[in-house]
Parts: C-alpha cells; structure tokens; sequence
C-alpha cells in the first residue's frame, strides 16, 4: 500500500454545507487523519442517515451509504457482522441518532456491534431549517416552537453511558488534535464507539458551542486523560473532586480529592458523573475520552458461534439437510 | 391379545384433533402427521390455533385444533370439514362440532364435560346426554380417567402430568383406529422428554395405553385402513411452509455460493423462520433478532451492501415498517429479499388466521415510483423453491424482492419430493472487480439485457463509491436533481423490473378437457384449494382451467393472452379482490371475485360452487 494522504480521501463531488459549517472542519480532520489509521481505504465504510451531517460519506473517497433517517446503525450492524474485515464508521446528528433513530442507536451500543458512531451534535435541526432537537435546552425557540420548547433535553454521553457502550467521548468541531485523539481512540477500540462533536450550525444555532469552540486558552474545556489528575484552566488551577454521593463538584487543583480520571473502570458510574458535568452547572466542559472498556463484540460472537457450528458438526451439507427428520421412500 | 377387528377400507380421512391450548393438540396432531407420512399417504394438515398462547382453560378462544387429511391418492388441501373430530372439552365441541357433517365420527373426552367446564363453554345441559348428538357417531371415552388409571405406579410423575399425557393417550387411539403404528412417537417422545425419563416413560404409556384401549373396548367395532397413494416415486418428507422456505433459503445460499444473513424480529406467523435459521449456523448462516422490524430490514440491506444474501422476515404489520428500507434498498439497487407471511389484517388483525390481504400492499405500499417483483409459493413444499426464485432475481436484477407466503402455507404440511441438489438452479453471481469504464468504476453503469447494476463489495480496492437514498445521475450514480435524469432513473428501474418477464416461465394452463370458457386465476396459497375445486367441477362434468400465478410482478408476458382466450375468469381470493383490481387494470379483462375473508383457506367446496355459477 503506497503512503495516503489526506488528498486521496476527498471526492469529486462538490461539499455542499453551509459556508461556516462546523462539518468542514470535521471533514478536513477525518480525511487527514484516515491516512494514519492503517486501514485499506478499500475496507473503510461510512453511512450515515438523514440530516446535514448525513452529507459526509458523499465526501470521503472510501466506500459509503447515505441511508435512510435514524437507520445507519442498524445498517451498519448488518454489515458490520457480515465483514468482521471492514471499519465501519456511522455519521449521525442529534435529530438522526436520538431521535428517529434513537431505538436503533442504543441497541448498537449494548450489543457492542463493532462500528464507529460520531453524532455531530448543534442542538438543532438544520436540514429541515430550523426546529429544535432533542438535545436543544428546554424553552428554545425555534420555528417549531415559537413559545419555547416544552421537552426536556438528551444528553447524549450520559444515554451512551446508559446503554451500556464500552466507549464514550467528546470532542469539538474547532479543535482538531483534540478530535483526532478521540477519533485515533475510537478507531482503536474494537467494539461499538460513540463520539459527540460539538458542531457549530451558524445558520440555525449559530455560537451554540462558543464556550467551548472559541476557547483556544482553555478556559472552559476539561480535558480527560486516562490516568491523571482532572485539572483544567489557563493556569490548570481548578480540578473536579467526586463528592460522598458520586457526583461531581469543582475544586481547587491543590486540593487533596482531585480526581484522577480512569476510562477503563468496570463500573460506569465514574463516566456518568462526569457526563454530567456541563458549562451551566460546573463553569466547564468535559472533553476527551470518558469511557474505554473492553467488553465481548458482538461480530466476533457471532464468528465464533459460527465456527463452534461447524467444528462440531461439520460444515453444512445440503443434500443431508434437505432429508433431514423423518424420511420415506416411495419406489 | 384381543380378537382382531374387522378392517374397513377408506380412501381418504379428514380427521381433527380440538382441545384446549394447553392439552397439546399441535404436537398430537403433528405425530399423526408423522407417522402417518411414514405410511405413505398422502397428506395435507392446518393447525388452527389461537394468538393467545394459555387462554383461560375450558374457554372458546382457547380451543386449538390441528386438521389432517390423508389419503390413498394425492390430496390438495387439508379438506373442508372433518370426518372425524376428536374433541378433548366442551369448549372444543362446541367450536368445531358445526364443521362435521352429521354422520361423522365423533369422540371426546368425557371426563372434560363437567358442569364448570359446560358453563364455560356455554352448554345449559351436557351434549354428551341431551341428545343433541344424535346425528354423530359419537364415542364418549374418559380419556382423562384412563390415562391416570394407565400411569399409576410410574415413579416421580405427579397426577397434573399424569392428567397430561390424556393427548397421548388420544393419539394411541386413533394410531390404533387408523392402523398407524406408533413406533415412531415412541422414539420421538423418548427424545423430546430424554431429560425427564419418567415424563417420556408416562407419555408412551399413555400412548400404548390409548392403542390398547381401541384394540380392547367395544365401543369402536372396526378399524380403518387406507392404503399408500401411488405418489411419484422419489424419497419424502413431510414438510411446513416456514420450513421449506428456511432450508429454501439456505439452498440459495449455498447455490449463489453467498453466505445467507437474516435480519429479523419475532413476529407471528415468520418467527419460526428466524428460529429455523438459527440452527444453521454451520451453513454460515447469520441470524440477528433485531430491535425491531425496521433495524432487521436494515440490518440486511447493510449486509447486502457487504456481499451477503440480505434477507428480512415478517409479516403485515412488520412488512409496513420495513417500507422505507425497502425503498432505499430500490434506490440503491441491492438484493435484498422481503419474506411476508400473510396473517389477517388490518393492524394487528388475526396473528394466527391466513388472509391474502397485503398483495396490493407489496407492490403499492411505497412512496415514489419503486417496483419490486414479487414471488408467491402455492404450497407448503412450494416454499423451497419459490424461496430459491426470490433470490434468484433479487441476486440476478439487483433488486429486493418479495416472497409472499401465508399463515395457512408456513403452518400446514404435507409430503416433500425431496430435490436433487444437482437439480437445484445455478443462482451465482458476480461481483465488480474493477473499473467498468476506462480507468474508471460507474456504479450505475448497466447490464444491457438485465439493466442490473455492477455490485462492488467494500474491500475491493479501486471501486469505493458511494450510494444513497438520493436520486442518482444514470451511470455515475452521483446526486442528481436533473429532471430528465430523474424521469430517466425512473423508467429504468420499472424497466428492469418489468424485463423479468423474459426470465420466468409462461403462464401454464390446467385445462384437461381443453374446451373451457372459465377460467379460475388463482396466486400464492390458495393453489390447493382452488385445483381441489376444479376437480369436483370436472368430476360432475363441467368443463373449468386453472391458472396459478407465482410471480405477481412482473405477471408472465402470456399472461393477457391467457386471460383473453376465455369467456369468464374467476378470481377466488382471501382478501377482497387485489389481484382482480390488477388484472383489470392491466389487461381490461372483466374478472369476476370470488372472496373470502374468514381467517380460513377457501373451501374447495364454495369455490366450485363460484365456479359452476360461471359455467
């Protein structure tokens, strides 16, 4: 295999988002981070649904599906389990996964199917121009809902956690090794793994994410890192420290209960606290890798169930299966 | 050794078992089948029996019933009404009991009718006593009593068990009355209960105890006999509809050399499809239970997309949720083959009763001009090789196709021809393996007889492309919104569906006499009961064809000519005339129904009645 770059990803059809879109960013990260991943181009599949983001397997020259609203994951369950061989990665959004396709997203995360799910989360419904989703907060107002919105929001890392995915993480459109980090980790977890992007809609939402987008000094973004201590700021003076009930509170980075992040315990508690940790409530957001555990995969299952079948009887025979049972013969 | 009793010759029986959902009448009836194929009759079977699965005990909706004809010649149906029906409670009495004709043989089990269980069934006095049995043949046996008496001293068998095993009790009787040996039962039953030894040790003495009880009592004075049919010669098994259309499946995936995956969801009455397959797994065979109706269509079209044979199975209220991945997989031109087994409709409807309500839903049911051809099987057996023609064209055109079963094809049985595999079709195809068009690789560049498009498998390098629900440029399959792009788009897709008519065979007309004005047009599976009836047209001396479809889209281009060369057709239908609306509206023949939605096949009786009415 000659050395990809970046250039050998990108497609002949013209990428028709919205100027200021945060999908370009992602798009410009993916197709250069793909070269490094030592995958065949070939054995490289995305599809996705319905929605802006939906657009991006057009964009990626590996092979794609741009399917129907909500479904990718099962798509790519199906063929997932089919080719162990291939990496299958999903492209949804907020209306996309947690909504229409909602059912399909849980059930690949607890079957722990091996496909990459990266749900480009702006809070808002663009391709339909404009209606709330379901992680936009309680009372927007948007077309839809002129006098505020009445549901109560999603928080998709906290439904992953829930669903019992093995892998969780954040990254956000603008920061492009951050993301690449997240998504190097992803592609290396075998299993189901479920990324949120921040992405900026400047359209519909637009700034929905500038605390976080804009704040190149850090002010706002906590990093997670497998092993250390969770500190954060310009200076890294402010910490998080699990209170006596497992939530999580801001404390001092000197303070003697600072948190030391662990992706990999058996219990998802730790990665749920820390999904709950948001802007509103504790003045910072969490980025990076909250949950990385191993768990079995339900493709390799599979296989295996497969090839227990056969060692033990043989393969299949088709004339011996088709007389079968109880057979007579008429001369 | 009791004195041997007179044997009378029949030359075909119809005999129901009726009983509470809990009493076992499926697994009776299904050993009678058993070893009554073992004898060489022919045979055709319907279990009958309610959604619920322990209704209230003693009650009407909880009464379940497993019909079986057989005979010395070949059979087509499970036949109208019972001669003999063995009724195990009030409740199944009086639910089956205006089915057999007065004369008919009638045996129940007279410790069910007490007073707590009459009520329960609506009887204000005992049927058994009252007189209103007169007409029947009836034989009052204490089927319960016996049994207990029989299993006393079987160690570690409670008196509930013992009670349980009066069904085996009832099948020793009739293997006995009908000349069935029960050797085969025994083995059966010794296999099923091989982990409670002394549950199978109770089942067969109740099994030898009801045949001793026939060769013993006085209250049946003959036995029966019906002697082998002189079927074609060839090795048999007898066979459902949702197994044939399983081991149909694995066949083709064994023929397209394509490993088979299923993407399901249980769903009365294709589960047993999907629990079928999953015994395959040494065949390669994939099968996953979905989370629901809509990620199992998906599942497969994404293993399709792979390199599988994608298939999906259901029924109606199923098949509607998979409507849009059925599109999408029209959109993307991929195999994908969509199994509906047919129950009564509307929404949920009836699970368990057989309608050919969804015909019109199949080839309609979708947004946008998006034709899928569809393939219908006319019997149980038929199953295995109309699932083999599903995948055939899915795999050749690039296209999901339907296969239409019913519930009264995927329960019933009869005996299986069993094929050669040397005489089974070559379905294998072809996968792109590289560019088709200079240096470049079209996705949607055409086969130019069948129109179907080139399938590049990821993994292959060169070819990565993309496809999506988007209405794609003729050749590059790029997003188009190209107005005559689209209309073009269009008319190829109906062309390439509509071409298929060059690759099925011609429509075949049954008409003996070859002087008919009548003909019945009959699809799917109501073949049986529709031949059964032109037989009795033709034994009383009318002259009647019969044509049967088994595609339903595209129809066989002879099909119109057909329709012409006679002054009448019928169509009889378990719905309320879908495939006449479409032949009206195709070939402007004014076809006449014949329709019945009862949750039941037709009667071959009421259909030659339609019939003579043309005549």
């Amino acid at each position: 295999m000659s050395e990809l770059t970046a250039k050998d990803y990108r497609t002949d059809q013209e990428v028709r988002w919205c100027p200021g879109c945060g999908d370009y960013a992602i798009l410009a990260a993916m197709q250069s981070f793909m070269p490094e991943l030592g995958i065949e181009r070939e054995r490289s599949v995305f599809i996705s649904g319905i929605g802006c983001a939906a657009r991006f397997p057009y964009y990626m020259n590996t092979y794609g599906m741009h399917s129907i609203h909500g479904r990718a994951p099962a798509i790519a369950t199906g063929l997932a389990t089919s080719r162990p061989d291939l990496s299958v990665w999903v492209v949804t959004g907020d209306g996309d996964a947690l909504s229409i396709g909602g059912n399909h997203l849980i059930h690949a995360l607890r079957r722990n199917v091996n496909v990459k799910i990266l749900l480009f989360n702006n809070k808002i419904y663009g391709l339909t121009k404009g209606q709330y989703s379901p992680t936009s907060e309680l009372g927007k107002v948007t077309k839809s809902t002129p006098m505020g919105s009445l549901d109560w929001p999603f928080n998709p890392l906290s439904l992953a956690i829930g669903a019992e995915a093995t892998f969780v993480g954040r990254a956000i459109d603008t920061d492009k090794a951050g993301m690449t980090a997240v998504l190097r980790a992803a592609a290396a977890h075998r299993g189901s793994a479920f990324v949120e992007i921040f992405q900026n809609c400047p359209i519909f939402n637009d700034d929905a994410w500038a605390f976080v987008r804009d704040d190149k000094e850090g002010v706002n973004r906590i990093p997670l890192r497998h092993g250390e201590p969770i500190t954060w700021g310009p200076d890294r003076s402010k910490a998080l420290r699990q209170r006596a009930d497992g939530s999580i509170e801001v404390c001092d980075a000197d303070d003697q209960n600072v948190l030391v992040h662990d992706a990999e315990h058996e219990t998802p508690s730790l990665a749920f606290a820390l999904s709950r940790v948001t802007q509103q409530r504790n003045g910072g957001t969490p980025v990076g890798v909250f949950r990385s555990i191993e768990r079995p995969v339900y493709d390799d299952l599979m296989a295996e169930q497969l090839a227990t079948a056969t060692a033990k009887r043989g393969e299949g025979d088709l004339a011996a299966l088709l007389h079968s049972g109880e057979t007579w013969t008429i001369s | 050794m009791a004195k041997a009793k007179p044997v009378e010759q029949l030359s075909q029986v119809i005999v129901r078992f009726a009983g509470d959902s809990g009493d076992g009448m499926q697994l009776t009836g299904a050993q009678f089948t058993s070893e009554t194929a073992l004898l060489g009759n022919d045979i055709s079977t319907f279990p009958d029996f309610p959604a619920e699965i322990r209704a209230p005990a003693g009650s009407l909706p909880g009464v379940s019933g497993f019909q079986v004809h057989f005979a010395d010649f070949d059979i087509l149906t499970p036949g109208d009404a019972p001669n003999v029906l063995v009724a195990m409670n009030p409740a199944a009495l009086k639910t089956n009991i205006k089915d057999l004709p007065h004369g008919g043989t009638l045996i129940v089990n007279s410790d069910a009718f007490n007073e707590r269980n009459l009520q329960k069934a609506g009887y204000a006095t005992s049927p058994l006593e009252d007189g209103s049995l007169d007409e029947y043949q009836l034989h009052s046996v204490p089927l319960t009593t016996l049994t207990i008496g029989a299993l006393k001293g079987i160690e570690g068998v409670t008196p509930r068990e013992a009670e349980r095993s009066k069904n085996m009790f009832a099948l020793g009787l009739m293997s006995w009355l009908y000349g069935r040996t029960i050797d085969a039962t025994v083995a059966f039953l010794e296999d099923k209960f091989a982990k409670r030894p002394e549950i199978a040790a109770a089942n067969v003495k109740a099994l030898q105890a009801g045949y001793a009880f026939g060769e013993t009592t006085e209250t049946f004075a003959v036995t029966y006999e019906v002697k082998p049919a002189k079927l074609q010669p060839g090795t048999y098994r007898n066979i459902t509809g949702n197994q044939a259309l399983s081991l149909g499946l694995v066949a083709a995936s064994r023929l397209s050399q394509l490993p088979l995956f299923l993407g399901a969801y249980p769903i009365t009455p294709a589960s047993a499809i999907l629990e079928e397959l999953a015994g395959y797994k040494h065949f390669g065979v994939r099968t996953f239970q979905a989370e629901d109706e809509i990620a199992a269509a998906g599942a497969a079209v994404g293993a399709a997309f792979g390199g599988s044979l994608g298939v999906t199975t259901s029924a109606g209220p199923g098949i509607v949720l998979k409507a849009e991945t059925i599109g999408l997989a029209i959109m993307l031109e991929l195999p994908l083959v969509i199994c509906d087994i047919q129950r009564a409709g509307p929404s949920t409807g009836m699970p368990t009763k057989p309608e050919q309500g969804d015909l019109l839903m199949v080839l309609f049911g979708r947004n946008g001009e998006s034709p899928v051809p569809v393939v219908a099987p006319r019997s149980p057996s038929d199953c295995f090789d109309a699932a083999i023609e599903a995948c055939r064209i899915a795999l050749k055109y690039r296209t999901p196709v339907y296969l239409l079963s019913d519930a009264y094809l995927a329960n019933g049985s009869e005996p299986w021809l069993l094929p050669g595999v040397e005489t089974l079709p070559d379905i294998s195809t072809t996968f792109a393996t590289e560019p088709n068009d200079g240096d470049e690789f079209l996705p949607y560049l055409r086969d130019d007889v069948t129109l179907a498009r080139p399938w590049a498998l990821p993994g292959t390098p060169g070819l990565e492309h993309r496809i999506g629900g988007l209405e794609k440029a003729d050749r590059t399959g790029s997003i188009s919104y190209d107005p005559d792009n689209h209309d073009l788009m269009t008319l190829l897709r109906a062309q390439k569906v509509a071409g298929i008519a060059n690759d099925i065979p011609e429509l075949e007309v049954d008409d003996p006499d070859g002087d008919a004005r009548v003909l019945v047009l009959g699809w799917g599976g109501t073949y049986g009961p529709i031949a059964a009836a032109c037989r009795r047209v033709r034994q009383a001396g009318g002259s009647v064809a019969h044509a049967h479809l088994r595609h339903l889209n595209p129809f066989p281009r002879n099909t119109g000519d057909v329709l012409r060369a006679y002054e009448r057709v019928l169509v009889p239908e378990m719905n309320l005339g879908q495939l006449s609306k479409l032949v009206r509206a195709e070939f402007l023949v004014d076809a006449v129904g014949y329709n019945r939605v009862r949750g039941l096949p037709l009667r071959a009786a009421e259909v030659a009645d339609a019939i003579e009415a043309l005549l």
